[in-house]
């Protein structure tokens, strides 16, 4: 493998409003650099994220996912971030027992104030999922049968 | 004990308590059964119970064709009986609009079914009528019921994915699973939305893939554990382990268990603020 062909991981980050999308909008204002693998997608709570849209991000191709959103107590909500937090210890355990490395989802808390914690974070998630290379097994499942029209989707 | 039943049955009906009566009805052969609905006392001789009475027939209380029929009584085992606890809990029946006619049952199917082996509701735990010989319900514990599944968590990763993609290459879609499920009651499911189409409704394996899990998902915590799904797919996927895997993270995370406490909150639609913390960063 050529240095221009290194893998890269496509990772999607669902930010909420209030906190994490704040915490890394801070990050960039105070011009810290991070990893520029991560495509952010910008929600009004992590209690709105269906787990479908992890299935989906990693049906076009994502090979790690970053959930994040306000430290439980701080949700602009009330209490979006708590329902959320039981979802994911669920929904987490299930993939893992159907062959998903759990590395591959991450979720974590980060208030508007921490730029830092935001560049450490995802930096974190860059290299743990560039350790564990493409998510190819699910890659795989697009282009079984004769549907070219999901690879150039992905692509 | 059918004696019994029948004479609930009919007494029920003549005296107008209710309008319908779902029950078992003997089958084509004696080892299956089918389900019945009496709406008229000369006919409770249709009923019938034995160890092939498989079916949960609550599933029909979603179904408009059975509803039409007017307030029914309703022949449960212990597990079905669990179901009609979580609806009530979901807003989807009112306790006075049903009458349950619970059967103390010592295990079903031939082989017996899987869930019969750690089953502690042998006597149902809400009925207004019970047939048959109350018997202690026996207890069991966390790792005794999850037991079935202590073989496929300790696969490796790949191993996991390459079981659980070779049991989902076989599903068809026909959806046999949420139509039987008395627990999927959405009048339009997530997969006959279409805009945005979150679940690809070809029986391709990548949206074979997100149709089990969200099954699956949408029944944590919720899920009543009948084996229902698993015994209709035609493609023989064991859909119940799924289902117990959430089960089991309910329990082990919200010490919740579905349709066995009326007054516990539906683990999903509650949160405590010490929930756990150990996937966040």
């Amino acid at each position: 493998m050529t240095e221009e062909n290194k893998f890269e991981p496509r990772i999607v980050a669902f930010l909420c409003n209030w906190c994490t999308y704040a915490g890394a909008d801070l990050a960039g204002t105070g011009r810290k650099e991070y990893q520029a693998n991560v495509r952010v997608i910008k929600l009004p709570c992590t209690g709105g994220i269906d787990p479908l849209f992890l299935i989906k991000a990693f049906e076009r191709g994502a090979d790690g996912i970053l959930v994040s959103g306000c430290h439980p107590g701080d949700c602009h909500y009330n209490s979006g971030n708590y329902h959320a937090r039981r979802r994911w210890n669920v929904y987490k355990p299930l993939l893992e027992f159907c062959g998903i490395n759990p590395d591959r989802i991450q979720f974590s808390w980060i208030s508007a104030a921490e730029g830092a914690k935001w560049v450490e974070t995802i930096n974190g998630v860059v290299d743990t999922v560039r350790a564990l290379g493409p998510f190819e097994n699910y890659q795989k499942l697009n282009t079984i049968g004769s549907d070219t029209s999901v690879s150039s989707e992905t692509g | 004990m059918i004696e019994a039943l029948r004479k609930k049955a009919e007494e029920l009906l003549k005296n107008k308590t209710v309008d319908v009566v779902y029950g078992y009805g003997e089958g084509s052969v004696p080892e299956r059964t089918r389900p019945v609905f009496i709406t008229k006392p000369e006919d409770v001789n249709k009923l019938t119970w034995n160890k092939y009475c498989v079916y949960n027939l609550t599933t029909y209380l979603k179904k408009q064709e059975a509803r039409k029929l007017g307030k029914p009584a309703i022949v449960v085992k212990g597990c079905d009986a669990k179901t009609i606890t979580v609806l009530i809990k979901e807003s989807q029946l009112k306790r006075e609009d049903i009458y349950i006619i619970g059967v103390t049952c010592t295990g079903i199917g031939d082989p017996p079914a899987t869930k019969c082996e750690a089953c502690d509701v042998n006597t149902p735990l809400i009925y207004d009528e019970l047939i048959g010989e109350k018997i202690e319900n026996k207890e069991f514990s966390f790792d005794e019921r999850y037991a079935e599944l202590d073989e496929y968590e300790k696969l490796s990763e790949k191993e996991k994915w390459e079981f659980w993609q070779k049991q989902f290459e076989k599903c068809i879609k026909c959806y046999a699973c949420s139509s039987i499920c008395p627990l999927c009651f959405c009048d339009r499911c997530i997969v006959d939305k279409n805009q945005p189409q979150w679940i690809d409704p070809s029986a391709h394996p990548r949206g074979n893939l997100s149709w089990n899990v969200t099954r699956a998902y949408h029944l944590a915590g919720r899920c009543i554990n009948c084996e229902e799904c698993q015994r209709v797919c035609p493609a023989d996927i064991p859909l119940n382990l799924l289902n117990k895997k959430l089960a089991k993270e309910t329990e082990k995370n919200f010490k919740y268990r579905s349709g066995y406490n009326a007054d516990d909150e539906l683990a999903m639609a509650t949160y405590k603020e010490d929930d756990s913390e150990e996937i966040f960063k």
